[in-house]
């Protein structure tokens, strides 16, 4: 789709250039321009990238220069204590485990979504069901916050004092002091957040799934179920994972609503029905405004964290994708 | 196995648009059947009545009465799915399973009925590919992907697919369309052989091959644009192209109209 616009841009440059000279061009004017502006704008995408990353260190770098403790494996958050004791660790660590386990819960429900819509509802219901999937992206962050907090995580610390009670035997949801401000409730929170997005990429996916392919598995007596494990859900395979990642993405970067609901307690924990935990982001969005010198650079250190995760996970994604790259 | 065809009174019908009006004829068992006639005229909306794929598309019905043999395929208590796993179909453009390899290509629909002993699989994939003459091409690079293969090559390769699972009727719609003059000799020969096994139904555009493959020949056409498709005659493929009872199939065949 993209490459048609692409293609309808260049002939429409290369016209405007014939139309300026006075003599037979094949506007080839017109191709450089458009060929200039495209680099241009990766270019654009890069310096951005780098500049972010250069911004992080130089920032950073001081901060870490003081630090009393080792980064990457210190659990307290002390920069501004004299001298100043801080490590991601425990932070890293909230922002994987809740982002992880929203992945874990958006992306069936979301897949799921995808595929009612695309295949079994009926084609009115489809489309305002699909609306509808669209505008909870379009609801702010905040917003689920402020629900999170003053409703939804009231109702989650029931549901959690009964996993305690039944359920303890599983680590995750071991431990005491249950409640409703756990990683539990945010990972839930971001699972909502990250169901749109995730659905109606994979809703896109599915409707590039060429027609011949369905009607091959039809033909060959394939019930419904049948045809999309064979034909819809290979094909969409990798936007799937794609769609899960940028999920992810919006679920590990996710500041406001996590820091709403989280009660900030210090120490990593596998127990994610205890009150507290911590999130990098949501770290950064509590304590940026009453940090001082050392505490702002010590904030941008773990921005950093964040920034590698990110690229981390993207870059995994990726090579999932190309794995299988010959059969699509 | 193979089984004959009657259709009786049948209409086909996309929303409100009336697409074939009245067909009814009879398809002989282990012999080729060759739909022709003019682009529109409803031959290959006819073909996918007949696996009740015409149905898939969004407000498409048929009416009617398609018997194989003696079950109505359009009874009230038929299931599509049942259908379409005795009558098999190749399409217009080759359409192997993008993501799966030449093997589980051709054991898709074998999965599909439950066929799971991998020696099994390993016979029937075999037989199949032998059947469509692709065996010999193909034999060492089973888990490459079924898209790698040449046009003409996907599509003995779907022939194979569909053949795995031993249908009754075999419809072809176009199946040569899209290839070059090698590949689809290559397919015809491969008509000729089948024939001994199953009862197939071609539409084509090429006149020639329609003389050369079918032992049948039904000539459909439109009376204008918006108008539904009718079957014109149907009779032995060469009384149609030396003697045809209508004028409107002599005009066809020797290139008047259409």
């Amino acid at each position: 789709m993209t490459s048609e616009i692409d293609v309808g841009q260049r002939t429409d440059t290369a016209g405007n250039g014939r139309a300026g000279g006075r003599r037979m061009s094949t506007g080839r004017l017109g191709d450089q321009i458009f060929a200039h502006s495209a680099r241009g704008s990766g270019v654009v995408l890069l310096a951005i990238m780098a500049a972010i990353a250069v911004f992080l260190i130089w920032r950073a770098v001081p901060a870490l220069r003081a630090n009393e403790a080792n980064f990457l494996t210190e659990q307290e958050w002390n920069p501004n204590a004299t001298p100043p004791v801080f490590g991601i660790a425990q932070l890293a660590f909230g922002t994987l485990m809740s982002s992880f386990l929203a992945l874990l819960m958006a992306t069936p429900v979301a897949i799921g979504i995808a595929l009612f819509i695309s295949f079994y509802a009926p084609r009115r219901l489809a489309s305002g069901l699909g609306y509808l999937v669209d505008l909870l992206a379009a609801v702010p962050s905040i917003v689920y916050g402020l629900w999170g907090l003053h409703y939804f995580g009231t109702k989650m610390d029931d549901v959690g004092r009964f996993l305690n009670d039944y359920f303890s035997w599983i680590p995750l949801f071991g431990g005491d002091s249950v409640g409703g401000r756990s990683l539990l409730t945010a990972s839930v929170i971001l699972a909502i957040m990250i169901l749109p997005i995730i659905s109606s990429i994979t809703r896109e996916v599915f409707l590039q799934v060429p027609t011949a392919n369905v009607e091959a598995a039809l033909a060959l007596g394939a019930t419904r179920w049948e045809t999309i494990r064979m034909a819809v859900l290979p094909f969409g395979r990798s936007g799937m994972i794609s769609a899960a990642m940028l999920g992810l993405g919006r679920a590990l970067g996710e500041t406001i609503a996590v820091a709403m609901v989280l009660s900030t307690a210090s120490g990593i924990s596998i127990h994610i029905l205890k009150d507290g935990g911590n999130t990098i982001a949501a770290n950064i969005a509590n304590s940026f405004a009453e940090a001082g010198e050392t505490g702002r650079g010590a904030l941008i250190a773990s921005g950093l964290v964040l920034f590698v995760i990110t690229l981390i996970v993207n870059m995994g994604a990726r090579a999932i994708v190309a794995r299988r790259k010959e059969f699509v | 196995m193979a089984k004959r065809i009657e259709i009786s009174g049948l209409h086909a019908y996309y929303g409100a648009v009336h697409a074939i009006e009245d067909i009814s004829m009879t398809v002989e068992p282990r012999s080729v059947t060759a739909f022709i006639g003019p682009s529109g005229c409803g031959k290959s909306t006819f073909l996918r009545t007949l696996n009740r794929m015409h149905e898939v598309i969004p407000g498409a019905r048929v009416e009617g009465k398609v018997m194989l043999d003696d079950e109505d395929l359009y009874g009230s208590d038929v299931d599509p799915v049942a259908v379409r796993r005795v009558v098999g179909m190749v399409f217009q453009r080759p359409n192997p399973f993008p993501t799966m390899s030449i093997y589980d290509n051709v054991a898709a629909g074998l999965k599909l009925n439950g066929v799971r002993r991998k020696s099994q699989l390993d016979e029937i994939v075999e037989r199949s590919l032998k059947g469509a003459n692709l065996w010999n091409e193909v034999k060492d690079r089973l888990s490459r992907p079924g898209a790698g293969l040449s046009g003409g090559q996907q599509q003995r390769l779907c022939i194979a697919r569909a053949i795995a699972v031993q249908p009754q009727v075999l419809l072809m719609d176009e199946p040569c369309s899209a290839l070059d003059p090698i590949s689809t000799l290559a397919i015809e020969d491969l008509i000729a052989e089948l024939k001994s096994q199953y009862t197939i139904v071609i539409v084509t555009h090429n006149m020639q091959q329609a003389a050369r493959v079918s032992d049948r020949t039904a000539f459909f056409n439109i009376a204008g644009t918006g108008k539904p498709g009718k079957l014109i005659e149907i009779d032995d493929t060469s009384k149609i192209f030396t003697n045809p009872s209508e004028k409107a199939t002599e005009d066809y065949i020797t290139g008047r109209f259409g």
